[in-house]
């Protein structure tokens, strides 16, 4: 009878979703911020703290914002293909220091290298919190409107950025 | 899953379940409880209620109210700070989960896509009550009458006593 | 040497397993008899190497080998020799080893206790329990081997966690595993019954001892687990609903609902698919829970080396054992037959309404556990289900499970008369009643009536008790007698159930003050200061540094006093464990039969402070108590002396021949 494959049927189920699950990463939270304005960055900058960093004269442009910290290992590895960005993709490059003692990060880009046009200062992470910053790196897409667009958690692989930075930007140019 | 991946996960894993993050944490300037305006005794409850509601992004398997992370730290001095403003308790949350996600919530939404899951259970038990009620109906209700042949033998198993 | 030796005895446990599922299964399909009898000793041979293999390990940790790139990674040679040998199974590989060994130890028994059963029946059941040891040594030998070597050896290891350096953790998985692997013998039992049609009160009377066996294996290890929490990882808390906490208590829920569904079977032989099933789902649930905590799909505290691939092996297991199982139960059940009839009201009907709310309770954590996977899967976002949710669906499904467990005792088999139920039990309700609204009056601070869930939770705890002793009295009473002398005459199974229902009762009263009346403070205090919480006073005395075997400390002194009087004086301590430079909060915990004093040790602040967590617990060690009695209840249950008169009447069966017997079409006891 029918009933007697109920319980088979279920366990079936159950296990295809499980398969499914072992691809995925459970830890890792998507944004959501997408879609939504960026939120106002009113922070001084690190190498000019007379001066702040405002969202709304980057209008009309693509951007990216990159959370870095000093004391984050993975940032330094990401360096080089953010320089590459920046650089020969011509794409504004921003930063944001996450929860840092500026003169730790200011010694951190000297030692470096600093591919951002600029870097605010978060020292107290509050603005971070508005961005849904969780960990570091993140980088953030924010198209030419203010929205951001898209969030890569995690640091930023020449594969990473060929595979999923990369369209994303160019689908908004 | 390269090995050192794996060595990060299980020692970020290992150090949350105890509470103190080991890589270098940074010496925040992040308000400190003591520069923040006191709560009364019902608005510290509510805080507490509040954090225990709210799940640790960096260590996921703790509450906001348990976990020592950084980042837990300064989202309960936000939570302090939204109390002593007069903000509600609806209100906070919906500050985090505007900004994280419904995974920064403990108790899942109501919406289309959690409506299995909250209702499934009791719809569940219903279903198992009503399954048990038919089949117990059917067995206790009537059994098949003896046909002649039957009641002969019943008869004479009674008469003979064998 | 020795590793080679452990590895050499796996693969010869390999061979053994491989035989003792074959064969047998071969024989009781034909009638071949010299297969039959291969079971008993392959299960010995396979035991013995098993234990071989394990004991090599273990020498490999107790001597320091770290050529051996799992000793390596869970072992050092500061740690004290008892821990070396605990960390056996402080890693994936070794715990899949002690899973193993608990598995030929439960085959051993069962081939040496089921010398009454007919030789076909007895050689399926083995076969099954092989070809279980069957998946776990391949997964051993080829994705998990415990014997690996590290070429050049480390120097020293890195040291076992120290949050298992603790006496309850060295005890708290070899209890669960004995509870998981336990399962199998019911699961084995019922595949065989599936396979040979012989399904009838009989062999519910068979598997009933080793089912309880089990479980209370399994409330021993959930017991040890919780309180490990409690009172080590200094948050004063003791259950989560964390994914892998979810994953023995699922199992848990459904044993119970087994256990309590074969008494229907063995009384009356009524619902016996039902039955089959459960045992099928309960063993399930136990391979659910392995391949959750060891594949990373979920995250938890309790994970251990996350590995997809490990996972994904893990998972095909699953899928042929449990896949296996079902298909087989949706191809033989309907033959099984249905047994006697009973009325609508009735003890086997309150039994298994009870089954009912237990298996819906079981699934419906197993929802809340999976959903997120779900979601995720299909790209319909990521949310988090915990403790909130938990408790807001598991204590409305549980409630009329309790209410019930009070009912049934009492109930007539076959036919129950709803007013001398009534009569039987007014007392025992009135008075649960009168405790729940009564007792928060009672409770230190201005008296007050209780919250709806205090007074809930009161309720349940009381009517479980009062109903116990209703019941024990009607049981002694009824028809006269000397009472005393009735006491004696009664099977132990009745005392187990005595002893475990009202452990339900006391396990609930213990949370429901625990929770509904704890007072907690987390703050900074300053060398000096005293604080007071639910009466107490706890002063800030002093701190100083000490050292232990392989950690440094500050370790703070905390007299605690009450209306002026010392009580005790507790040592809460901040360890850093040097190898693996991991801070943990050891917390010092004062537990009374009234309340606990807990205290915490959380930052410094500054020079002379630290954040403290300061918590008095009313009835802690009534949740702990509890369950005690819950598994001591289940152990005398298993020891009923009915079980193995149950070999005698086994004996004067026919003994059964290979083919499917004249007992499937049976009906009735």
């Amino acid at each position: 009878m029918l009933r007697y494959l109920l319980p088979l049927g279920a366990f079936m189920a159950m296990a295809v979703f499980l398969a499914m699950g072992l691809s995925r990463d459970p830890r890792a939270v998507p944004s959501a911020m997408i879609d939504k304005p960026a939120p106002p960055i009113d922070l001084p900058l690190l190498q000019a703290p007379a001066q702040r960093l405002d969202v709304q004269s980057l209008r009309g442009q693509v951007w990216l914002l990159n959370v870095w910290a000093s004391w984050c290992g993975p940032c330094r590895d990401e360096l080089p293909v953010l320089r590459d960005v920046a650089q020969r993709h011509g794409i504004p490059l921003y930063g944001l220091n996450y929860k840092d003692k500026p003169e730790d990060a200011r010694d951190w880009l000297a030692r470096n290298g600093n591919p951002y046009v600029a870097s605010a200062s978060d020292t107290d992470g509050r603005v971070g919190i508005e961005y849904g910053v969780y960990g570091v790196p993140e980088t953030f897409v924010i198209d030419g409107a203010g929205r951001i667009r898209y969030k890569q958690l995690g640091l930023i692989t020449p594969d990473i950025w060929r595979t999923r930075i990369q369209p994303v930007i160019e689908a908004l140019q | 899953m390269n090995a050192a991946r794996l060595l990060a996960t299980w020692l970020l894993a290992l150090a949350c379940s105890v509470g103190t993050i080991v890589a270098a944490a940074p010496a925040s300037a992040a308000p400190t409880a003591a520069a923040l305006p006191p709560l009364s005794a019902a608005d510290q409850q509510r805080a507490d209620k509040l954090a225990h509601g709210l799940r640790c992004l960096v260590c996921q398997n703790q509450t906001l109210a348990d976990s020592n992370a950084p980042l837990a730290h300064d989202m309960r001095n936000l939570i302090h700070a939204q109390l002593a403003e007069g903000r509600s308790d609806a209100q906070i949350m919906r500050f985090f989960e505007d900004r994280y996600g419904d995974f920064v919530r403990y108790d899942p939404p109501f919406k289309p896509a959690t409506w299995l899951l909250w209702l499934g259970p009791f719809a569940l038990l219903a279903l198992g009550f009503w399954v048990l009620l038919r089949t117990l109906k059917r067995r206790s209700g009537a059994r098949p009458p003896l046909t002649a042949d039957e009641r002969a033998r019943a008869a004479r198993f009674l008469d003979t006593g064998s | 040497m020795i590793p080679e030796i452990g590895l050499f005895s796996l693969i010869l446990a390999l061979l053994t397993a491989l035989a003792q599922t074959i064969l047998p299964l071969v024989g009781a399909a034909t009638g071949w008899q010299a297969g039959l009898r291969v079971a008993r000793p392959a299960a010995v041979g396979q035991f013995c190497l098993t234990v071989l293999a394990f004991g090599c390990l273990a020498w490999s940790f107790v001597h320091n080998d770290f050529s051996v790139l799992y000793v390596a990674g869970n072992s050092h040679a500061d740690l004290p020799a008892a821990y070396r040998f605990a960390a056996v199974w402080g890693g994936h590989e070794g715990s899949l080893l002690l899973w193993l060994l608990l598995l030929t130890a439960w085959t051993l028994a069962v081939a040496v206790f089921s010398r009454r059963l007919p030789l076909a029946f007895a050689g399926r059941v083995l076969a099954v329990m092989g070809g279980i040891s069957v998946g776990l040594l391949l997964f051993l030998l080829f994705l998990s081997n415990p014997f690996e070597r590290l070429m050049p050896p480390a120097m020293a290891g890195r040291d076992l966690n120290p949050l298992l350096q603790d006496p309850g953790m060295i005890v708290h998985p070899p209890m669960l595993y004995m509870g998981y692997v336990g399962f199998s013998v019911a699961f084995a039992f019922a595949i065989a019954a599936l396979l040979s049609g012989e399904l009838d009160a009989l062999w519910a009377r068979w598997v009933r001892p080793w089912t309880l066996a089990a479980w209370t294996f399994l409330t021993v290890g959930i017991l040890l687990g919780s309180a490990w929490a409690y009172y080590v990882l200094g948050w004063g808390g003791w259950w989560f609903w964390d994914p892998v906490e979810n994953a023995s208590f699922m199992p848990w829920l459904a044993g119970t609902a087994l256990i309590h569904s074969l008494i229907v079977t063995e009384r009356r032989g009524a619902f016996r698919s039902w039955t089959v099933l459960l045992a099928i789902c309960t063993f399930s649930l136990s391979i659910l829970g392995t391949f959750l905590v060891r594949s990373g799909v979920l995250t938890s505290v309790h994970a251990f080396a996350v590995d997809p691939g490990r996972g994904l092996y893990i998972l095909a297991f699953m899928t042929v054992i449990v896949g296996g199982s079902l298909a087989l139960y949706a191809w033989r059940a309907p033959t099984v037959g249905l047994g006697g009839g009973f009325s609508l009201l009735s003890r086997e009907s309150l039994l298994l309404s009870n089954n009912v709310v237990l298996t819906v309770a079981a699934g419906s954590v197993l929802l809340g556990t999976l959903y997120p996977v779900v979601l995720d899967v299909l790209d319909w976002g990521k949310i988090s289900i915990g403790p909130p949710y938990f408790e807001a669906v598991f204590v409305p499904l549980m409630t009329p499970a309790i209410f019930l467990m009070g009912v049934g005792p009492m109930a007539r088999w076959k036919q129950a008369d709803m007013p001398d139920l009534g009569r039987r039990l007014r007392v025992a309700f009135a008075v649960s009643v009168a405790t729940a609204v009564m007792l928060p009056l009672a409770m230190p601070g201005a008296p007050r009536l209780g919250s709806p869930m205090i007074v809930l939770g009161l309720w349940l705890a009381a009517w479980s008790v009062a109903s116990t002793a209703a019941h024990a009295a009607q049981r002694l009473t009824d028809g006269g007698g000397q009472w005393l002398r009735r006491l004696g005459r009664q099977p132990r199974a009745w005392y187990g159930m005595l002893l475990a229902h009202a452990g339900i009762g006391i396990f609930i009263a213990g949370v429901t003050l625990a929770n509904g009346y704890e007072v907690k403070h987390e703050l900074r205090m300053e060398l000096g200061a005293t604080q007071e919480a639910g009466g107490y006073q706890f002063t800030f005395a002093s701190l100083a540094p000490t050292t232990g075997p392989n950690y440094t400390a500050q370790r703070a002194v905390f007299p605690v006093t009450r209306d002026g009087k010392p009580v005790v004086t507790l040592y809460p301590e901040k360890r850093l464990y040097t190898v693996q430079d991991m801070a943990l909060s050891q917390a010092d915990i004062d537990s009374g039969f009234t309340r606990d004093l807990f205290v915490a040790l959380g930052e410094p602040v500054g020079d002379t402070a630290w954040t403290v967590r300061i918590q008095v617990k009313p009835f802690m060690t009534w949740i702990w108590t509890g369950c005690l009695l819950m598994a001591l209840g289940g152990l005398l249950a298993a020891g009923d002396k009915r079980y193995r008169r149950a070999q005698d009447v086994a004996a004067r069966l026919p003994k059964a021949d290979a083919a499917p017997s004249a007992h499937a079409a049976r009906g009735g006891a």
